[in-house]
């Protein structure tokens, strides 16, 4: 048996072309309408970790969800690999609906991969490296000949080398470094189509880090690999993405290129994540007032208007929008499009009509 | 440990040049490999090495009973010796109140003992387990449903269930084993479940979900090498446990009469009053044999912690 090959070579044409992400590339991976929700015990009420979003993954290119803790990036992640059940709305590969059926699943698994946040929980203590990295070969094709070529071959492509000084390491004997690259080797030992990895390289020091990511964006432009980084770092996001989607509460409220989002954000979160890094050049920063979000209590209106800028400093109140801020959602975005694009009242004045 | 799949031989990596394996041979090939380095890792502990030793040396004795022994020397009539003699070059273990010779009882009793200890551990530890992993795995209402029946059976008096089988098996050894065997369990399969449902939390679970890994898959291969621990430590308390019971169990009459075993023995010194005219060469004999063999256990079952488990490897 041999592994999965990539995608066709059209996907390939847009790779090396960061700044024009294949527009009529299909979706590879994408989200409809997605919803996820968890139900609180006694009366803490029904969390909507996802709360309605849009996204599409295309082949060969690198999406970033950036967003805050606790904004339901994870949970986005982990529904898009079917580890979650969405509440309502779609998970749909390469334009197929996901099917929950075991067989289906697996099979989706073995072209979709998961690369998980904290790299020392998740490999069981009590598998070497070589049995951790050859476990998702053997699930979907049993022990073969070649088992020992591949994952060799997996563990030397994301870094660890040579791979047979790691065969027999456990996993408590090193480093977290280490760790996360077995568990990407883990993951590519499978070929995969899509990569879903949320927070890869948030353990690393800063020249793993960098090794890390021109792996990933080595393999989108070998492979055609697609991936979707969630992350909190913004930088990270400049460094390997193609487009970046903003997430907050649960929902996706500006999404576009790298380019468009982090030099010309239009949604006053994004500005205001913006304005605090450290390298920002903005000369205001913006650190944001009032209480942290609660998925099990969204606000009406915009969910961003109790924490909101531009609303606390009156500005909303001289364009005439406040009231529709406190009032009215300004509705979910949609996907595929390649526009820059905000879910605000206020971003929203200064588009032509129509959008 | 050097052992492992860098030393494989190279035809097996280079997969085109040799003749084509087939899966069915690798996968034995891998099995064999991943024993022989089980048993590098559990001939480096010493303790572990002599609990297996002494096991052996239990069951081949027992294998062996009936060439040391003949009928005439276990005869309740018409016993060898007279009741009670301390021991001498005749009796290296004295007599009991027959008369019969003690070290002779505790041969020919291991017979009975073991194979109630090993049988008995076998299937409570066995379906202990099974029942903890698959109510830990899938949890919902089926596993509420298991949990429920594992309390029942716990809080069920195990003499009158034992009693029950007996009425309904007639008596003898096998129904000890399974009235010991069907009443021990729920105890493992609380504590295993409970050790489960830490484990299926962990990050690496959800990992080898989403490498597309089926419940066989995550049971077997990552919740049944962590919950090995308990499940060891468990298997060492039951089999001096069931070597008691089976003393009960016989006393009461469920078993064969006329069957000698080392709970039986103790239960016969006990009647004839060894306790109270300090007959100690009738009590401690079948005694310390029933320790030796829950310490065989105990080294074993640490030893094979002790591979399992690579933090505890280093540390040795």
């Amino acid at each position: 048996m041999t592994a999965q090959t990539g995608p066709d070579p059209a996907t390939r044409d847009d790779a090396g072309d960061r700044a024009v992400p294949g527009g009529a590339a299909a979706p590879v991976l994408s989200a409809e309408g997605l919803e996820v929700r968890f139900k609180g015990r006694g009366d803490r009420g029904v969390a909507r970790a996802v709360d309605g979003v849009h996204l599409d993954v295309r082949a060969g290119e690198i999406i970033a969800l950036v967003g805050e803790s606790g904004c339901g990036k994870t949970t986005l992640a982990r529904t898009l690999l079917g580890l979650e059940r969405p509440t309502d709305g779609r998970v749909t590969f390469e334009g197929r609906p996901l099917s929950y059926t075991g067989k289906a699943l697996k099979a989706y698994r073995r072209r979709a991969q998961l690369v998980l946040q904290d790299p020392s929980g998740s490999l069981n203590p009590r598998h070497v490296v070589y049995d951790a990295v050859a476990e998702g070969l053997r699930i979907h094709y049993g022990v073969t000949a070649d088992e020992k070529a591949k994952v060799a071959d997996a563990l030397a492509r994301a870094g660890l080398r040579p791979p047979e000084r790691f065969f027999l390491r456990y996993p408590h004997e090193l480093s977290g470094g280490q760790r996360q690259r077995v568990v990407i080797a883990g993951a590519l030992v499978l070929d995969p189509e899509v990569i879903v990895a949320d927070e890869p390289v948030a353990s690393l020091d800063a020249s793993v880090r960098g090794e890390i990511l021109a792996l990933l964006l080595r393999l989108r432009d070998d492979l055609g690999l697609s991936a979707l980084v969630v992350t909190h770092d913004l930088g990270l996001a400049w460094n390997i993405a193609d487009r970046v989607a903003v997430m907050y509460l649960g929902r996706v409220v500006e999404s576009g290129t790298v380019e468009e989002v982090l030099t010309a954000p239009r949604h006053p979160y994004t500005q205001a994540l913006l304005s605090v890094l450290p390298e920002g050049g903005v000369a205001e920063r913006v650190v944001l007032t009032g209480e942290p979000p609660d998925p099990t209590r969204v606000p009406g209106g915009c969910r961003f208007h109790a924490r909101c800028q531009i609303l606390a400093s009156g500005e909303a109140d001289r364009a005439g929008i406040a009231d529709r801020c406190r009032g009215e959602d300004p509705g979910v975005l949609p996907a595929g499009s390649d526009s820059h694009l905000a879910a605000c009242h206020y971003a929203a004045l200064g588009e032509p009509a129509g959008t | 440990m050097s052992a492992g799949p860098v030393e494989r031989p190279p035809g097996e990596a280079g997969g085109g040049s040799a003749a084509p394996a087939s899966p069915r041979a690798l996968a034995w090939r891998r099995r064999r490999h991943s024993l022989g380095r089980f048993w590098a890792g559990y001939r480096g502990n010493r303790a572990g090495l002599a609990g297996l030793a002494g096991l052996a040396v239990f069951v081949l004795i027992a294998l062996c009973a009936p060439l040391l022994i003949g009928p005439a020397d276990l005869s309740l009539t018409d016993a060898p010796g007279g009741p009670h003699e301390p021991p001498s070059a005749a009796y290296p273990l004295g007599t009991d109140n027959y008369g019969r010779s003690i070290l002779d009882l505790v041969i020919w009793g291991s017979r009975v003992s073991l194979t109630v200890g090993f049988l008995a551990t076998l299937m409570c530890v066995g379906l202990g387990t099974l029942v903890g992993i698959v109510a830990g795995h899938y949890g919902g209402f089926g596993s509420t449903v298991l949990m429920r029946i594992t309390d029942w059976v716990l809080v069920l008096p195990a003499l009158v269930l034992a009693v029950a089988f007996a009425a309904v098996m007639g008596q003898g050894t096998v129904t000890i084993i399974l009235a010991i065997g069907l009443t021990a369990w729920p105890t493992t399969a609380r504590l295993v479940r409970a050790q489960t449902l830490a484990v299926e939390a962990r990050p690496y679970i959800d990992r080898a979900k989403a490498l597309g890994g089926g419940h066989g898959h995550v049971m077997t291969r990552h919740v049944l090498p962590n919950v090995m621990p308990i499940v060891l430590a468990q298997t060492t308390l039951t089999v001096a446990e069931s070597i008691i019971m089976e003393s009960t169990m016989a006393f009461l009459g469920l078993g064969d009469p006329n069957t000698l075993s080392w709970g039986g023995t103790l239960q016969e010194a006990r009647n004839a009053g060894a306790v109270s005219s300090g007959l100690w060469w009738h009590l401690l004999p079948p005694g310390l044999a029933i320790v030796l063999v829950a310490l065989a256990f105990t080294l074993c079952g640490r030893a094979i912690e002790g591979v399992l488990n690579p933090r505890l490897r280093e540390r040795r």
